[in-house]
């Protein structure tokens, strides 16, 4: 909502009317302790991930490729039959779940990571020139987002990675293909907002000062516009990271990711699939691993956005 | 009103041609069609003499004139895993992949207006607090995932529905449901801030202080004025539903478009790939060029800009 119902109306008129109340401040105040919380949670929870994927090789009980087959398909600990030796019990081939899961942790942060870099990268750079010189560079990159908005960023991933394949693996985690891709399907959204915010920008006063002074235009762009850019740029970041981390996990399910032995959430889901009829843990495990980093990721989106941008708070 | 169409049917017309350059690109110049005809091993000399057979060695440019002449009256080669008009196997799939997406809609559309409503109504109640942290937990949630979580409990322990297939009401229930609550968070908050803002109007005042019951209120008065900007972002929200149709497809094993595009995908089966892709593109530019149609009818203000 642009314009907070203003109190001072509402206290007028007849108080008896649901819906007219004025919101008590306490409830509003109640909801902005939960949003802050709940991101300060999130925001520990993603350290604490990113800290588990960094030393998994120093966290996770087990390696993640090796397993023993009369170890196959072991229940987690609470189910019958389960220990502690697998805390949450071994895949088809005997290789233990939880190490899969801190190992798995890394493709995800890194595609999400470096994907979100690509198509900043690339949607920045076009969506600030189109934005700052205009007329036909304007008219071809806005005509490009369009068409590329026009397919669901999905389709055009599959397609993508479809043809290309998964392409180099880095240090064993990192599909450079899978980055490339993301990005490429993606970089619209970025070129779209940081066009419309250029646009509102070099019209105002400090561009013109800046101009008058003999500035160079490249200089104008990156000392005095792309740095007033930066909190929309980090508040579509957040969910951006989000949304690849959701979609790197889906490439991988359908086989199209990073390829194995590489432990996936996706990939992890995808080998539970034929197991899920008597074995409820193996699809629900990793599922819940995508899950909570997601969430996790946008409520602390949700309470970055609040701090950059106040006006939010209305919402 | 006239320009406006105009408009409107150029950018239509540029987002469809633009696609065909990415499908064709993405198949002709990124990959080499002809690894998807020959076994891996074959010998460059046979590649090549395949590759003039199939008229791959001509300039780029004119294979693509070959590709748009065709593509143009719908004709994108035969499947090479079918031997049949790749675009009449696209359009067999279609009405799956359509039942699919309105009954996701549907879903979210019977979800999301009277939840929005109430949660705006009554602002930071129980129920708004409750709605809101569903709908963030919603947007979080990997759609695949959902998927196979309903399948575990609606099929594996209550043994209520098919886990997957197609052809009996039953079967559209669960990719129903699974779309729908996909989409209906978004939808929710849009309805909720749409009525927040119609709900501190003056007419609605006009309308209290008249007599009217709350119940007309809302219903009549505030609903209606909310429902323009909600039908717009829902109808260009189109793709993204497309998009949770893609993935619930492959999750369900609904036999739709995006089953058969994975299925090329995986087949290298070029001509089915750009058929479905160009299909897929050209419904959802079609959808939201009526939508585009049908907010300027109602909302004059938007012809004039």
């Amino acid at each position: 909502m642009t314009h907070p119902p203003s109190d001072g109306v509402s206290a007028a008129r007849a108080p008896a009317i649901p819906g007219r109340r004025p919101v008590p401040g306490w409830r509003k105040g109640l909801r902005r302790l939960w949003q802050l919380r709940t991101a300060t949670l999130s925001g520990v929870f993603l350290v604490g991930l990113v800290f588990v994927a960094v030393f998994a090789d120093f966290i996770a009980p087990y390696s993640p490729y090796e397993g023993e087959l009369v170890n196959r398909l072991r229940p987690p600990v609470w189910e019958q039959g389960g220990s502690w030796e697998h805390p949450l019990g071994t895949d088809q081939v005997g290789r233990d779940n939880l190490s899969r899961l801190i190992f798995g942790a890394r493709v995800s942060l890194a595609a999400g990571f470096l994907a979100t870099v690509v198509a900043a990268a690339i949607g920045v750079a076009l969506g600030l020139t189109a934005g700052y010189v205009g007329r036909l560079v304007d008219t071809v990159v806005s005509t490009v987002i369009n068409i590329q908005l026009t397919v669901p960023f999905i389709l055009l991933a599959l397609l993508f990675i479809g043809v290309m394949g998964p392409g180099l693996v880095i240090a064993n985690y990192i599909a450079v293909n899978v980055i490339i891709v993301l990005g490429i399907a993606s970089w619209p959204i970025y070129a779209r907002v940081i066009r419309a915010e250029v646009f509102r920008l070099r019209e105002l006063d400090f561009v013109t000062a800046a101009r008058c002074l003999g500035f160079s235009d490249p200089r104008i762009l990156l000392r005095h516009i792309l740095p007033n850019t930066i909190n929309p740029i980090i508040v579509l970041s957040t969910v951006q990271v989000a949304r690849f981390i959701i979609t790197e996990a889906f490439l991988s399910f359908l086989g199209l990711g990073t390829p194995p032995p590489t432990p996936t959430w996706g990939s992890m889901l995808a080998d539970a699939r034929q197991f899920m009829f008597d074995k409820w843990w193996l699809p629900t495990f990793p599922g819940l691993a995508i899950f909570m980093t997601t969430l996790a990721i946008n409520l602390f989106g949700d309470g970055l956005r609040d701090w950059l941008d106040p006006y939010s708070r209305n919402l | 009103m006239t320009a406006y169409l105009a408009r409107q049917v150029i950018q239509l017309a540029v987002a469809v041609w633009g696609i065909s350059i990415i499908v064709f690109v993405v198949n002709f110049v990124i990959g080499d069609p002809i690894n998807a005809l020959v076994p891996p091993e074959t010998p460059e000399e046979t590649r090549q003499l395949l590759r003039r057979q199939y008229g791959f060695d001509r300039p780029i440019l004119v294979q693509y004139l070959d590709f748009a002449r065709g593509a143009v009256v719908g004709n994108f080669g035969e499947s090479y895993l079918f031997k049949k008009p790749a675009l009449d196997l696209v359009l067999e799939r279609l009405p799956a992949t359509l039942q699919l997406t309105a009954a996701g809609m549907g879903v979210a559309i019977l979800i999301a207006i009277p939840v929005g409503i109430l949660s705006a109504y009554w602002r930071y109640s129980l129920i708004d607090n409750i709605a809101t942290v569903v709908a963030v937990a919603g947007q979080a949630m990997p759609i695949y995932w959902l998927g196979l979580m309903l399948i575990l409990l609606f099929s594996v322990h209550l043994r209520w529905l098919p886990a997957s297939g197609y052809g009996t009401p039953q079967h559209l229930i669960l990719p129903g449901f699974c779309l729908g609550v996909f989409t209906a968070p978004v939808a929710m908050r849009l309805v909720r801030s749409g009525m927040l803002d119609v709900l501190s109007q003056d007419y609605i005042r006009t309308a209290r202080a008249k007599g009217l019951t709350e119940w007309a209120v809302v219903m009549g008065h505030a609903l209606r004025n909310t429902m323009i900007p909600v039908v717009t972002v829902l109808g260009l929200q189109f793709g993204q539903l497309m998009g949770g149709a893609v993935i619930t497809e492959t999750v369900f094993a609904w036999p739709g478009v995006a089953l058969l595009l994975i299925n090329a995908i995986y087949r290298s089966d070029i001509p089915v790939m750009q058929a479905a892709v160009i299909t897929l593109a050209l419904i959802i530019a079609g959808v939201n060029f009526l939508v585009d149609l049908v907010v300027a009818v109602l909302d004059p203000r938007i012809r004039l800009r």
